[in-house]
């Protein structure tokens, strides 16, 4: 927890001595996006592996979707409230 | 979008490689996956701290930032109670102690296997990985629907790493720092909430 918040402070130090270097900035984000892949692919490799998992997944991977649909509708639906009521009102635009 | 698909194809084709047991055994990708999260937040950091209007974001920080996190956890409870008038097999309290792992799928599989079983700590890792995945993929849409805050709260206690690259590209470099805030207060929470369902 504290290491990757430190990570990250480190990271917008050094970001910020490398502000208006287009080139190196551009390079970053490619990086960003190839890391990204990297995880997700290790993320499946670790359950890939795991013989209880795959071989329960299909009985509990359906619970799991319906689990994460409506975490995810109730977070967004009230994300929505939070932006109309605290944020949104401010610029006059709802 | 095309970006979201070809991150789900990068996930599927660990699954396969890791069911196919094509991989040298020594590997451990779970401690991989750890030194990759470091990178990649050090590769955020970069992007956040070269940009001008996210530092501005940290300095008019107030109160009303907290809200953030609050309507995400309402939000995901309220989902839990409704869903639960539609599944049998998971009781309330079961289905509130995975929700509240908020995408967080290493801690809150963990914490729910030993404190309850492999079964549920099963669903809630698979649960919370389709939310970091629903966000990785939709995080364009809820921003059209439900505005700027969605993607974050989508993204949940993922909104601070593995999310924000796409929640920064969506909703913009303005709402970084936003995420960040909306993900460090939730993955502080996840232990805490998770057991707290368990424990009643």
């Amino acid at each position: 927890m504290l290491t990757i918040v430190l990570i990250m402070l480190a990271g917008m130090l050094v970001g910020y001595f490398l502000r208006g270097q287009k080139k190196t900035l551009h390079f970053n984000g490619r990086l960003t996006i190839i890391t990204i892949w990297l995880l997700l692919f290790f993320l499946g490799l670790s359950i890939g592996n795991n013989d209880h998992i795959m071989q329960k997944l299909p009985e509990l991977g359906v619970a799991a979707l319906w689990v994460s649909v409506a975490g995810v509708t109730g977070s967004v639906l009230s994300a929505w409230l939070v932006w109309k009521f605290f944020f949104a009102s401010k610029g006059g635009k709802a | 979008m095309r970006g979201s698909f070809i991150i789900l194809g990068f996930f599927v084709l660990g699954l396969l490689i890791g069911r196919l047991d094509l991989l040298y055994h020594g590997l451990n990708p779970d401690r991989i996956s750890t030194w990759v999260i470091y990178l990649l937040m050090f590769l955020v950091g970069v992007g956040v701290g070269a940009d001008k209007k996210a530092l501005r974001a940290l300095l008019t920080i107030n109160l009303k930032i907290f809200w953030i996190p609050v309507g995400t956890i309402a939000g995901t409870l309220a989902g839990m109670a409704v869903l639960s008038l539609f599944i049998r097999q998971l009781s309330v309290a079961e289905l509130m102690a995975i929700g509240s792992g908020f995408g967080y799928y290493s801690l809150s599989s963990v914490i729910i296997t030993e404190m309850h079983s492999a079964e549920l700590g099963v669903i809630a890792l698979l649960s919370n990985v389709i939310r970091e995945i629903i966000t990785l993929l939709f995080a364009p849409l809820f921003m059209v629907l439900f505005g700027k805050l969605a993607p974050i709260a989508a993204g949940g206690a993922t909104s601070m790493d593995t999310t924000l690259p796409v929640i920064t590209q969506t909703s913009g470099k303005e709402f970084a720092l936003m995420a960040l805030f909306h993900g460090i207060v939730l993955s502080i929470l996840v232990p805490f909430l998770v057991s707290f369902w368990l424990v009643i």
